[in-house]
């Protein structure tokens, strides 16, 4: 407890000398957002300041080992270092889905090797990694994806589609999907890495209902990926037609994160806010619209309980391995609802598209942005059969 | 605190449930005691057995014989009697009662802690004055009398108020009828004259009474803490029956939905199992998260409880408030899921809806407490 407390305060300190004020801002726009990767420019000097100043300490993905650029941070270091960086607001310096998604599944089944090259570069923010899982006709059932590798000895030649890929169209890496086995459905399928500035990778994004285009249809046309990148550093993780292993532990992750289990924003009560949010406009919040509220809060302060419970289980081993499709389920209806009280406390306010006001309609951008919460990384009806299925054991399903 | 029971709570879980599905099963407990027109509406043979196992004493300080456990552990026990229906003093006795005399005097405390510990004494607690839970608002009143005071008004849904050997009493000694001060609390003994109970069965089969002080006398060492100070001990008492009451219902909600899923691997109709419908499936899963959140937010009201924490109380809040919702979906689900079974008196199913039902109002519903939780939050 004592260590803990002088961690605290070492943390503190330096995050009083290494966060520049203005990383001490909500993220207002999507520009706000440092992605990192081959093309990514700086915003301001703040913005890279504190990204090198979290590389250098191995902030940028505390848990992980120093080896991999890493603060080899503990778990209940890693909370100190969150809450700190929340008590000043600090804006987090990279976001990736290297840290969120493939580092973890490199952390668990990557060689030495493959370690000790992607997870530097995802913690240095060097590569940006996008996802190819989803394909026009594998959606939620992801395993008949068709997108298919044929081998040719040191290499594949790999050919087919990927859609909602986020991002793709920055990213400078892929981790994907590829059925290299057409007789053996689950165990046919390889977890792949490769450059998307490889010959025969386009890609073209789909704008949403919020505005935005973050996603893209993704095509492979006779892409050659070779199978190695060099001494213990193959191309794909896992073992050859092992990938649904890979994939799905990541899905796990995803599901965790997309969840807000961590207790993030999602987990929030949001009364207070609204109440004070509507003094300030001059507005009222009628009495039906604070009961909604209050019950909002019920729900979603008992949701960060969960997580929080959800949380320590899993670091002792407790929780179901399903648990975190529970978790996914509840977090993202709830992140929705969030999200429709927003809009009625605003009002025809709210819902100004293009206005200083709203800074260009955030609340209405993310308002829509919160319906793909229970469908990206899984629907809400797909987590319920996996509970139906893998924890309440019904028949059938 | 890691939110998940320790290992000796763990044990602890195990031995309860075990004992309390053993000797507090519905067969044994509810439908035996409802089927003899049992005035009492528990049975005092399992109160005992529950002492013997050290259920009845767990928050009262070791100081004075009882185990000294918290609200953690009272609340394992109180989940297996929600899960078994079992009727018992539990709540009111060992909850409620016993934190009200953790803050009486040392002579109220040997008068009646022994027989608390030991089963033979059962505690009830007379608060609500109207059919709504409205402790803010207290017009019983306690006037001075020589050394003591004379207690007048009238109290409504006092669980188990007939059978017990002693209820607290929120009255009031000064003040208007809505000031939190002036308040006083007191241990009325069973026989005190001028006291009578209207008992009525409800529709979980407990009784309640209406009970009506008439110039009741009562010696100034009946006075639980300080005189016209009393709102501090009847809000630690009351936070503390919710947090239980929370637990309880958690027990109401996972018994009702163990029910349904089993039901839901057995019934066949359309030649398949129901079991294997998806629009069965989806609503049992719904409602395990559920019931999983509701679990998990209880166990962190109790340890904030435990812990002294100013939280304490907005998370009792949301505690009870998250299960009230959660358990009636359980039973309202379980019934439905069953069929036409479901509503016949020989399945159990339908008594999880009647005790949800009961419990839900006890000590403030869903509505109550989310008009608190916004109260407290400051909207
Ligand atoms: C914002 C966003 C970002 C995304 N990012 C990526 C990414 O980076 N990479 C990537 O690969 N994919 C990504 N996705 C794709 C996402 O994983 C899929 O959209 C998701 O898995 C659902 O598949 P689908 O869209 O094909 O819907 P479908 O599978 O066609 O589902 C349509 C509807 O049918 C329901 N349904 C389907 N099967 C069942 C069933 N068995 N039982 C009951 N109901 C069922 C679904 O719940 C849904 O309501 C992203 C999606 C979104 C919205
Ligand atoms: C008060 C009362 C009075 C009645 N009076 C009469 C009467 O006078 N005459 C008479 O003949 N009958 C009567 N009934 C019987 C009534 O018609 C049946 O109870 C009803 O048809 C449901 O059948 P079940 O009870 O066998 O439930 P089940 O069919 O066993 O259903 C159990 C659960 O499974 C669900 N389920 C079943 N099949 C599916 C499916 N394919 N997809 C999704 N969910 C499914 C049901 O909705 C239900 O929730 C009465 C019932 C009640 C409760």
């Amino acid at each position: 407890m004592a260590d803990l407390e002088n961690f605290r305060a070492e943390t503190r300190a330096w995050l009083e000398a290494n966060c520049p004020p203005e990383m001490r801002e909500p993220v207002r726009g999507e520009d706000d957002i440092y992605w990192g990767g081959r093309n990514a420019t700086f915003k301001n000097d703040a913005q890279k300041a504190w990204l090198e100043a979290c590389v250098a300490k191995g902030y940028t993905v505390p848990m992980w080992p120093k080896e991999y650029g890493g603060a080899g941070l503990s778990a209940p270091e890693a909370k100190v270092l969150r809450e700190e960086m929340g008590r000043i607001n600090a804006r987090p310096p990279l976001s990736s889905f290297g840290i969120w998604m493939l580092g973890p599944a490199l952390l668990h089944f990557g060689t030495e090797g493959q370690k000790q090259r992607f997870l530097n570069e995802i913690a240095r923010g060097e590569i940006r990694w996008c996802q190819g899982y989803s394909e026009p006709g594998s959606g939620s059932d992801l395993v008949s994806l068709q997108t298919f590798g044929e081998d040719k000895g040191d290499h594949w030649v790999v050919n087919g589609q990927k859609i909602w890929t986020s991002y793709a169209d920055q990213a400078d890496w892929i981790f994907c999907l590829v059925r290299t086995d057409k007789e053996n459905k689950y165990g046919g399928i390889t977890f792949m890495l490769f450059d998307m500035a490889s010959e025969g990778v386009t890609t073209k994004p789909i704008k949403l209902i919020s505005g935005s285009s973050p996603f893209c249809e993704t095509f492979f046309d006779n892409v050659s990926v070779p199978k190695s990148y060099g001494d213990d550093v193959p191309a794909y993780v896992g073992t050859i037609n092992r990938g649904w292993d890979v994939a799905k532990y990541l899905l796990g992750h995803e599901r965790e994160m997309i969840s807000g289990a961590d207790g993030g924003e999602r987990a929030a009560a949001i009364g207070a806010a609204m109440k004070r949010h509507a003094a300030k406009t001059g507005d009222d919040i009628d009495p039906v619209l604070r009961a909604e509220l209050a019950m909002f809060d019920v729900d979603a302060l008992a949701y960060a309980a969960m997580g929080e419970k959800f949380l320590d289980e899993i670091k002792v081993g407790k929780a179901h391995p399903a648990q975190p499709n529970m978790m996914k389920y509840a977090g993202t209806e709830l992140n929705k609802r969030r999200h429709e009280l927003v809009m009625a406390v605003g009002g025809s306010r709210a819902l100004e598209w293009e206005s200083e006001a709203t800074e260009n309609g955030k609340p209405s951008k993310a308002w829509l942005r919160t319906k793909a919460n229970s469908i990206e990384g899984g629907t809400s009806e797909v987590m319920l059969n996996v509970i139906a299925k893998r924890i309440l054991d019904l028949p059938g399903a | 605190m890691p939110l998940y029971h320790n290992d000796d709570q763990a044990m602890l879980a195990d031995t309860a449930r075990g004992f309390i599905a053993e000797e507090g099963n519905i067969a044994k407990q509810l439908r035996h005691w409802r089927d003899r027109d049992c005035k009492d509406g528990f049975g005092h043979g399992l109160w005992k057995q529950m002492a013997e196992m050290g259920f009845t004493g767990m928050l009262v300080d070791e100081a004075d014989g009882g185990l000294g456990m918290g609200h953690v552990e009272a609340g394992i026990v109180l989940e297996e009697i929600g899960r078994n229906l079992t009727p018992s003093p539990f709540l009111t006795s060992s909850v409620l009662a016993a934190t009200a005399l953790k803050h009486g005097s040392d002579d109220l405390k040997g008068r009646y802690l022994p027989g608390l510990i030991t089963g033979d004494s059962v505690f009830a607690v007379a608060i609500d004055e109207t059919a709504k839970h409205r402790p803010e608002r207290i017009t019983t009143r306690a006037e001075k009398s020589g050394n003591g005071f004379k207690l007048s008004g009238a109290k409504s849904f006092v669980i188990q108020g007939a059978s017990a050997d002693m209820i607290v009493v929120a009255a009031r000694t000064s003040g208007a009828d809505d000031d939190a001060d002036g308040i006083t609390l007191f241990a009325v003994p069973k026989d005190a004259a001028g006291m009578s109970h209207d008992a009525v069965r409800l529709v979980d089969s407990s009784m309640a009474t209406h009970t009506k002080f008439d110039g009741v006398e009562l010696d100034g060492d009946a006075v639980i803490g300080e005189i016209d100070g009393g709102r501090a001990v009847l809000d630690a008492m009351l936070l503390a029956g919710r947090v239980g009451a929370a637990a309880e219902g958690v027990g109401v909600a996972r018994g009702a939905m163990d029910m349904t899923v089993d039901y839901l691997k057995q019934r066949k109709q359309f030649g398949k199992l129901i079991g294997e419908f998806q629009a069965l499936q989806h609503r049992a899963s719904h409602l395990y998260s559920e019931v999983e959140i509701a679990r998990a937010v209880t166990i962190k009201a109790q340890q904030l409880l435990d812990g002294g924490s100013a939280n304490a109380e907005l998370m009792a809040s949301v505690a009870k408030a998250k299960v009230a919702k959660t358990a009636r979906l359980a039973v309202q689900e379980g019934v439905q899921m069953h069929g036409g079974i479901g509503m016949t008196d020989e399945y159990d199913i339908g008594l999880y809806m009647k005790r949800d039902r009961a419990l839900a109002e006890f000590l403030g519903d869903a509505y109550y407490h989310a008009n608190r939780v916004a109260e407290l939050s400051g909207y």
